[in-house]
């Protein structure tokens, strides 16, 4: 662990005072989809109007978001009964003291549930006499095509403990996101899917959900989780968030989220508010809606938070590494071989990995700084290898002409050696930078901002001029540096092409 | 100048080079000859360090040449490689005048010793300013002698200097050098494989083959006194131009 501590710590060091903790605000939690991030706006809207500074965070799945609030880098979120029971504790005996152990509260239920379920076409149930989950056992539907995202198939209270509980045939399944097994349950693309029931799409598309009609989903009560240390901080704003204790209606649920998902593509915040002031007439200004640019402006300045810091600490490690490996052979292969290790991680995978790092190392394990630090390793390996192959491609006649003028060993790496193999340290930061661009719009998962947050979005509310709406600055931005190194490239070495 | 006693190199196990023991006067120019893979440019190299030796001693101006000690030998010689082993990422000046810089003379000093150096090897003042892709080889050539002049050494070793170069160029250069080795009046030492360049300069000829030396002296020496078959045959591989009568 210890090889990561100071490249990471020189990352951060980069963005000292960007991250100054006094009046720490209140954070509301959010998973990646669109209830939850309904009900974290619903959430930071009751903590403003209890009078605190707060904001919403929007993580990644189940694991993040959890770890996320054991951590304290978020104080509250809305979770399900049937999740705390089977997927964060493995059925603990009591679950208000397995949360407690953790520091954790859960408020009462919110007044609705979100079970599982499956999904099918109406039409298509129909015309195989399929009218409840027990239907799917017939041995001639082993073939049904099926279509679940990942997390349900893998959790024991998802598909494989439904597959036993029922002993179902089916076979045939892929997995997917979401809002793309919906899309392709309508296209008729697969059979059958897993649905919330308080989904929008079920009330869109005329589903059918059929009943679990030997009672194996458990219950999905929302609930708020809250840290124990909330009541003494922010005692009002825990006041305020209690109030929606059995004030959402599984039908207002599912309202509220067709809206979000349906075609009007209403702001999460704007239903937020809406629901406030009819049920709760809590009146809140409203934020100014944000405009296009000024959404632009903003991921843009997010996204470079994330890209220079990273960038910069890599070209600062990165050469005097490529420099060690070119000098010494033996450690040089063991460099190499580690910094291409790196990179055969899977991007999204050093980026999760990162979290409990940072939260060693810093103590706050979401948002940006795990993400720089998973994009100041991803830049390491061309800045290094460039490097490595930049001084060892020098002719030996330049360096012995170097060592016969009599230079010292560290005059001829800075006079003579650096600045032959600066095309290529050139090219491997180019590289780097735009490698860098693409993967920091993983940083969306988890709660790193940047372009990646748009893109996240669209994907889950399918939506695809919010998706352009990252993508495309991702694009120009990847262009504009390509462009940039471009010329310093030909500034640069405009003079030697005959250079090595 | 220098001095070997008992200098030997090996390459995987195998002895390239050696044991040689060898005086090199001062004030004169020596030059090393021998066919291809004798050990000629070893012998330079090692002189100054720029390989280790295996075995022996070698002194210059009577202090050992130990590892601690190459840098001041360095510093007190000039090197010259085959195709001027000049920087490309610096102009003739910036090769010339590196080292200078890197010790620190002022401007003033830098400025004088180019102008005379360019002078001496007669190198057109505009091209100073060039870089060395856009010089020809000759050229090249020249600048790789300012460079090695620049610290006014006591020695310059010389390694097929003008190997690369076309035939008349190489006689105009080989005039120039000899005038500019007379004027100087340092120790050269130049490595060559081509006997009539090294009468043309030559006070002595030390020549080797397989890693030893065969003869020392004078080139009518080696003309005239052979020390054994080799040398013969040596000389007569070196033949002039056949013109039909």
């Amino acid at each position: 662990m210890n090889a990561f501590r100071l490249p990471a710590y020189l990352a951060l060091w980069l963005l000292a005072g960007c991250s100054a903790p006094v009046n720490k605000p209140v954070v509301i939690g959010s998973k990646k989809f669109t209830e939850s991030i309904i009900l974290a706006e619903m959430g930071t809207q009751l903590a403003r109007h209890a009078g605190a500074d707060a904001r919403r965070e929007d993580l990644g799945g189940t694991p993040a978001v959890w770890l996320a609030l054991t951590q304290g880098d978020i104080d509250a979120y809305v979770e399900y009964t049937g999740t705390i029971q089977n997927d964060i504790f493995k059925n603990p005996s009591d679950v208000d003291a397995a949360l407690a152990s953790k520091g954790i509260r859960k408020s009462k239920s919110l007044g609705f549930r979100n079970n599982y379920a499956l999904g099918m076409r109406k039409d298509v149930a129909a015309a195989n006499g399929i009218a409840k989950v027990s239907d799917l056992r017939r041995p001639e539907f082993a073939d049904l095509r099926c279509g679940f995202i990942p997390e349900f198939f893998d959790r024991t209270d998802g598909w494989p403990g439904l597959k036993k509980h029922y002993g179902l045939p089916q076979t045939n399944i892929q997995t997917m996101v979401h809002s793309h097994a919906y899309r392709a349950l309508v296209e008729k693309a697969i059979d059958l899917t897993e649905v919330y029931t308080t989904d929008g799409e079920i009330a869109q598309y005329d589903l059918l959900v059929l009943p679990d009609d030997r009672d194996f989903f458990p219950a999905y009560e929302a609930v708020w989780l809250y840290r124990t240390d909330l009541e003494t901080r922010h005692p009002k704003v825990l006041e305020q968030l209690l109030r929606l204790e059995g004030r959402i209606g599984e039908p207002e649920m599912q309202r509220m989220n067709s809206r979000v998902q349906g075609e009007r593509k209403e702001g999460e915040p704007q239903i937020a508010s809406e629901f406030l002031r009819q049920n709760l007439g809590i009146e809140l200004q409203s934020q100014t809606e944000s405009t296009l640019a000024r959404r632009i402006l903003e991921t843009t300045y997010e996204h470079l938070i994330l890209v220079v810091p990273s960038l910069l600490a890599a070209v600062l490690v990165a050469i005097p590494l490529g420099v060690v490996a070119a000098r010494l052979p033996t450690l040089g292969k063991g460099i190499l071989a580690a910094s291409g290790v790196l990179q055969t991680i899977p991007s999204l995978a050093l980026l999760l990995f990162m979290i409990p790092v940072m939260m060693w190392l810093l103590g706050k394990g979401t948002g940006a700084p795990p993400a720089i630090a998973a994009l100041f390793l991803y830049s390491l390996l061309p800045i290094v290898r460039n490097t490595y192959a930049g001084l060892t491609g020098i002719p030996a006649s330049l360096r012995e002409s170097a060592e016969a003028l009599g230079l010292p060993p560290w005059a001829i790496l800075w006079r003579i050696e650096l600045p032959l193999a600066a095309p290529m340290i050139l090219a491997g930061v180019r590289t780097a930078a735009v490698i860098n661009v693409g993967t920091a719009t993983l940083g969306g998962f988890i709660g790193a901002g940047g372009y990646g947050k748009p893109i996240l979005r669209g994907i889950d509310k399918f939506d695809v001029s919010l998706m352009l709406e990252g993508a495309i600055p991702a694009a120009v931005l990847a262009l504009s540096i390509e462009a940039m190194f471009g010329m310093i490239e030909r500034l640069a070495i405009r003079r030697h092409t005959g250079a090595g | 100048m220098f001095a070997l006693n008992g200098v030997t190199k090996r390459y995987a196990g195998r002895t390239a080079l050696g044991p040689i023991s060898l005086e090199i006067p001062n004030g004169r120019t020596t030059v090393l000859i021998g066919p291809s893979g004798c050990g000629k440019s070893t012998l330079l190299r090692l002189l100054i360090g720029l390989i280790p030796r295996d075995a022996g001693t070698i002194t210059f101006d009577g202090v050992p040449v130990s590892p601690e000690a190459y840098r001041s030998v360095r510093l007190r010689t000039g090197y010259v490689l085959q195709d001027g082993g000049l920087f490309p990422h610096m102009t003739a000046r910036g090769n010339v005048t590196l080292m200078a810089r890197h010790l620190g003379w002022q401007q003033s000093k830098i400025h004088a010793k180019v102008r005379e150096l360019a002078e001496l090897t007669r190198f057109p003042a505009d091209a100073l300013d060039r870089y060395p892709q856009e010089l020809s080889g000759g050229q090249k050539q020249r600048v790789g002698l300012m460079r090695a002049l620049v610290l006014n050494p006591d020695a310059l070793l010389l390694d097929e200097p003008l190997g690369a170069l076309d035939p008349l160029v190489r006689a105009d250069l080989q005039t120039e050098l000899r005038e500019i080795f007379c004027s100087l009046g340092k120790t050269v030492i130049l490595v060559t494989h081509d006997l009539g360049e090294a009468s043309f300069f030559a006070d002595r000829i030390v020549l080797l083959n397989g890693g030893a030396i065969v003869q020392v002296g004078s080139p009518s020496d080696l003309w005239h006194r052979p020390a054994d078959p080799f040398v013969t045959r040596f000389v007569q591989a070196q033949r002039g131009p056949e013109v039909p009568v």
